[in-house]
């Protein structure tokens, strides 16, 4: 580990200006960052410790749901609100690491991890993101785990988190501050995809925070879900992982959905193009297929994870079925 | 010739005592003994506490850590070391690299003598030579291990690459046939097994791909070591003791004498824990320092400095008649290998014991590759030898519409099949009977995808379990009982968690007619009699023929000193059994003294004898195996491939069960290394670079809780006659057939054969 300075944050704009400094760090549970410190991938200067800041989950007037970046994801995957408005985003905290793990890590931090791409991790590997113009060894390597959508020739790599696969379901809005003041984006535009810079993650501006994320009110996330496929029955990444809500009318058509994808692509991937072939449909399982067809049209599998194809397929039309019980 | 044979023929100097036609085992037949009972852990306390100190835990005053610095290329040479920054990052007190490294003799690699440990015999650190993608090419110490790991951040090392085999493809093709698999021939031809298959009324003829797994043990590789003048002291995690002394002792050039190594607790070995370059770093570097060292492996540096199972590629052909006997055995394949060690994973032994058949072709090749050295780890070639033997065995059932268990009803041999040799002990149908009640196997349905639950569909399989019986020659032990009647057996053993300080206080106070309470059983520092290597399953064995051996002894002594006074005069120790805090006649009552008694009287404190095993001859006359029965259940997601083991079940045939909680423990945890090895795991090896992509727990998939069903284990628990207690040593066969029956059960719940491990959910979509 590199020597660090070491900071405190009394408050938002405390921890602005801590980050000023070069080489300067967030540091929320410290699950993802403090492991790759360890491995000498990150190297920050600076760290700045969040933990202190904003951790409150507060039900809006609106019906919506305001949750600080410093609160921890066992915390809201316990909450009550979380659990009866959006049941798909405490599934997600649920379907991902440890207890111990969720009992340390923020909503801010899990926001901002970084991929479990294993020549990432290896600094003997070629890796665009981790040494831009280093070359990407995983294309022609160990990718069963790799992205099959929105990928690019400099990066394959794919975004970890449960978490966000279930607020791009919600339309989760995240709100940041920094030197240049605070703003709100939606959380499916905070990710970027690797185009020609995977080294840059997110659109954030140097400094920026994120302080809280805030779910608006939404009635069909009430019966939303979150299905993780893995290689093992816990403690293990996504492969495929499908956020969903839904909407039948009584007619048997789909009033409204959401559906968003995780262990596919640089980012949370919403899957608009397979929610506009529902709307107003039928529910029915030939629609939810023709769904997850418009979606992966463009998947482009690499050597190993030409199954992510089928198998994000399934999950997707499994899950639609669920939700849709007795419709479908 | 087996491994035993190989080692009595080496082992020079050692005592022959042969007896082939040795009465069985007196305590075989004990029933109120401490023996067979469950008595709890002894050093579970112990750990509990946290008062248990292992290897990285030793403190010592001026204490050093070490970090190491890897290779990042697999073949070639160190181009340049630039450690300037790191010799000024605070902290630093040494870095050692090929250039400053004391001269050392290379390690003797295990095999190429019975005392030797090295897992290879390459030379550690002499030259810039790279061997292996991972190979450690500089030592950083500094007074913190953070500091250690920082500065050995700063070393920028350059290389000069040279081609490397790296393929396992293209070195297969190149393979050759290794001098002999650990002592037994590469090769084995009975009668014409080709002509037989292609003349058989049914046939399986398949191929297997099993991959490269890491040792995974909770704790890491660690030794702290120091130097005091020219002696050398370790505190290792080790499961070799006294192999490593000798072993180091010619790295070092000094007499075995100069070293004594502790390691009274090794936290899981599993075939892995043995003499690796990092301790032989720590010494080089604790010399140069003059400081003490402590070598703690991270968990990546186990993945690039321990090696674990190979990747094999095997064929397994089966040949049946209509009565569903076999004409032909073929089982043949490939292990990637390395020129500097010997480890050919003896995939076919299984299939060199467990089966009659008209005709045999087993046979093994090595493909040489640039590559950490392989290991022995938990069954090594049972484990992956089973899952082609007996996933065959199911697909021949299956084309032949009989039930797998009565194909091997078929199958039993009336001896060894290829040796020739009477079984010692064999209840393998015994065990599959019991195994298939309890379990219920009758409620299976044949025909795969017939049964389903929502979008689960449900299948059983099942497949036979087998390890040989090991004893191990060298071992010695003393023997010493008090004036108060207590007593202590000490011998070099190891305790990796496998029970071994438990069971050994168990049979040392039936051997002795003590209450297990009056013994302690000392182990784990080479100042002990020598022990062996706890590995082969073979330690429990080894340790009870010494501990016999130095009992008989020590009785002899006794009825020395108890002289013409005592109710024991005129007996022989041949007529005296040990009873009752003392020595007595078996069946004269009143012929009996106290060891109380008797020390008080001869006036002495304590009476001590010490004494060899005698050679292990038994295994020379008997065909000696352990058996079992895996039954498994499995859910397969018809949507997503994922599979989940529902239930399983472990009939196991491993002579007498000493202490019916540790063995369930070893039994259980060797299932669930099965596990892992049928479903999740997989060493990435990038044949790229030979460098492997997954060194982390995170990434190299074992399974977690949730992957483990309720996990039922019985056995026979019948004595094989001809071994000490009636035991055969059970840390490995519980792995053996889990492959297999795993594979089965999926087949039967999804009709689909899956013959490369791990069985991933994508080769089931």
């Amino acid at each position: 580990m590199t020597p660090l300075s070491f900071a405190r944050a009394a408050d938002t704009a405390a921890a602005i200006g801590l980050a000023g400094a070069p080489g300067a760090r967030y540091l929320g549970g410290g699950t993802n960052l403090v492991d790759l410190m360890r491995e000498t991938i990150e190297r920050p200067q600076a760290l700045v410790d969040v933990t202190g800041l904003g951790s409150a989950i507060e039900d809006q007037a609106d019906g919506g749901l305001m949750i600080g970046a410093a609160a921890r994801n066992t915390a809201i995957a316990e909450h009550r609100s979380v659990r009866t408005r959006y049941p798909a985003l405490s599934r997600a905290i649920l379907a991902g690491a440890s207890g111990q793990i969720r009992n340390m890590a923020t909503l801010g931090g899990n926001l901002m991890q970084r991929t479990r791409c294993t020549y990432f991790y290896d600094d003997a590997a070629g890796c665009n993101k981790r040494a831009p113009g280093a070359g990407c060894d995983a294309i022609d390597g160990f990718n069963r785990i790799h992205a099959i959508l929105g990928a690019s020739p400099a990066c394959v790599a794919t975004h970890p988190s449960d978490l966000c696969v279930a607020l791009a379901a919600l339309d989760a809005i995240v709100h940041v501050e920094g030197p240049a003041g605070a703003r709100s984006l939606e959380l499916v535009e905070l990710h970027r995809l690797p185009g020609g810079r995977p080294d840059i993650e997110t659109v954030l501006a140097p400094g920026e925070l994120i302080t809280a994320v805030e779910l608006p009110a939404l009635a069909l996330a009430a019966r939303s879900t979150y299905r993780k496929v893995r290689d093992r029955s816990s403690y293990a990444f996504a492969l495929i992982s499908v956020a969903a809500a839904l909407e039948v009318a009584e007619d048997g058509t789909i009033g409204d959905v959401r559906l968003a994808l995780g262990g596919v692509a640089h980012k949370p991937w919403r899957a608009r193009m397979a929610e506009a072939a529902l709307r107003g449909g039928p529910a029915t399982r030939s629609s939810f297929l023709a769904a997850a067809e418009a979606e992966l049209v463009d998947a482009a599998p690499l050597s190993h994870n030409g199954f992510k194809v089928e198998l994000a397929r399934r999950t997707i039309v499994a899950v639609l079925g669920e939700l849709a019980g007795d419709a479908a | 010739m087996s491994i035993l044979d190989t080692i009595q023929q080496t082992a020079a100097g050692v005592v022959a005592k042969l007896r082939p036609d040795a009465p069985p085992d007196r305590l075989i037949g004990r029933k109120h003994g401490s023996i067979g009972t469950s008595l709890p852990r002894i050093d579970g306390p112990r750990k509990v506490r946290g008062e248990a100190r292992f290897a990285a835990e030793v403190p010592a005053a001026g204490l050093t850590y070490a970090a190491l610095l890897h290779s990042t290329i697999a073949r070639g040479r160190i181009a340049t070391l630039d450690t300037a920054a790191a010799a000024q990052a605070p902290g630093v007190v040494l870095i050692m690299t090929h250039e400053n490294a004391p001269r050392l003799k290379p390690p003797a690699a295990f095999m190429s003598d019975p005392r030797a440990a090295g897992a290879s015999d390459l030379p550690v650190m002499q030259d810039a030579t790279i061997h292996w993608n991972g190979e450690p090419v500089a030592v950083v110490l500094a007074e913190t291990q953070e500091q250690a790991d920082h500065a050995k951040s700063l070393i920028v090392a350059t290389y000069e690459a040279e081609p490397a085999r790296l393929s396992f493809a293209q070195a297969a093709t190149r393979s050759r046939q290794p001098e002999s698999v650990l002592g037994e021939p590469a090769i084995i031809r009975i009668g014409d097994a080709e002509a037989a298959l292609a003349g058989a009324a049914f046939q399986v003829d398949l191929t297997f791909h099993t991959p490269r797994h890491s040792h995974a043990a909770i704790e890491p590789h660690a030794a702290t070591v120091w130097w005091e003048g020219d002696r050398l002291v370790i505190h290792d995690a080790t499961q070799m003791l006294h192999q490593t002394r000798w072993t180091l002792a010619g790295i070092f050039g000094i007499t075995e004498e100069k070293i004594r190594i502790h390691s009274p607790f090794v936290g899981g070995g599993f075939g892995g824990k043995g003499l690796w370059s990092h301790q032989i770093l720590a010494i080089a570097a604790s010399k140069l320092a003059g400081r003490p060292v402590r070598m703690a492996l991270s968990r990546e540096g186990v993945f690039r400095v321990a090696g674990g199972r190979t990747t094999t590629t095997q064929r397994v052909a089966l040949g049946a008649n209509a009565d569903g006997t076999l004409a032909a055995l073929i089982h043949t394949g490939t292990v990637a290998m390395t020129t500097h060690n010997n480890c050919p994973e003896q995939f076919t032994f299984p299939a060199r014991h467990l089966y009659a058949a008209g005709s045999f072709l087993l046979e093994q090749r090595v493909a040489d590759m640039d590559m950490l050295a392989n290991t022995f780890m938990r069954a090594p070639g049972e484990s992956i030898g089973t899952f082609a033997l007996e996933t065959a065995l199911d697909e021949l059932a299956e084309a032949m519409r009989l039930d797998p268990i009565e194909l091997r009803r078929r199958l039993e041999p009336e001896q060894d099949p290829t040796s020739g040799h009477a079984f010692s002990s064999r209840h393998m149908l015994a065990a599959f009977e019991a195994g298939a009640e309890r379990f219920g196997w009758s409620q299976r349905n044949p025909v795969p995808r017939g049964r389903r639950e929502g979008e689960w569909l449900i299948g059983m399989g099942v497949a036979a379990a087998t390890y040989p019986y090991y004893r191990m020659l060298g071992g010695a032990a003393r023997v010493t009982i008090t004036r108060d009647g207590y007593a202590r057996v000490a011998t070099a053993g190891h305790e990796m968690g496998m029970g071994t300080a438990t069971v050994q206080a168990q049979a040392g106070a039936d051997r002795l007619g003590l209450p297990v309470e009056h013994v302690t059983f000392e182990y784990g520092d080479t100042a002990l009699p020598a022990g062996t290597v706890a590995g082969g399953s073979s330690q429990t064995v080894s340790i009870a023929a010494a501990v016999a051996a130095a009992s008989a002894k020590l009785i002899a002594e006794l009825l020395t000193l108890a002289g013409n006074d005592s109710p024991l005069a005129g007996l022989s120790a041949g007529e005296v059994e040990a009873r009752d805090g003392g020595l007595g006649h078996p069946e004269q009552a009143d012929r009996f003294e106290s060891y109380v008694s008797i020390l008080t009287r001869a006036g002495r404190e304590e009476v001590s004898a010490e004494a060899d095993a005698p050679q292990p001859v038994e295994t020379q006359r008997y065909s000696m195996h352990s058996y079992g029965a895996q039954f498994c259940e499995v859910r397969v997601s018809a949507v997503t491939g994922e599979v989940r083991v529902s239930r399983f079940l472990g009939s196991f045939d491993t002579g007498r069960i000493l202490n019916p909680r540790m063995a369930a423990s070893q039994f259980r945890g060797g299932i669930i290394m099965g596990l892992g090895l049928a479903l999740m795991e997989e060493t990435e090896f990038d044949e790229r670079s030979g460098r492997i992509m997954n060194p982390s727990l995170a990434e190299y998939h074992v399974p977690v809780h949730l992957d483990v069903p309720d996990i039922e284990v019985i056995w026979t628990d019948i004595a094989d006659p001809h071994a000490p207690l009636g035991a055969h040593g059970i840390g490995e066969i519980g792995i053996t057939g889990v492959g297999a029956a795993v594979a089965n059960a999926i087949h039967n719940a999804t009709g689909r054969r899956v013959r490369d491990l791990p069985i991933t959910l994508d080769k089931l979509l």
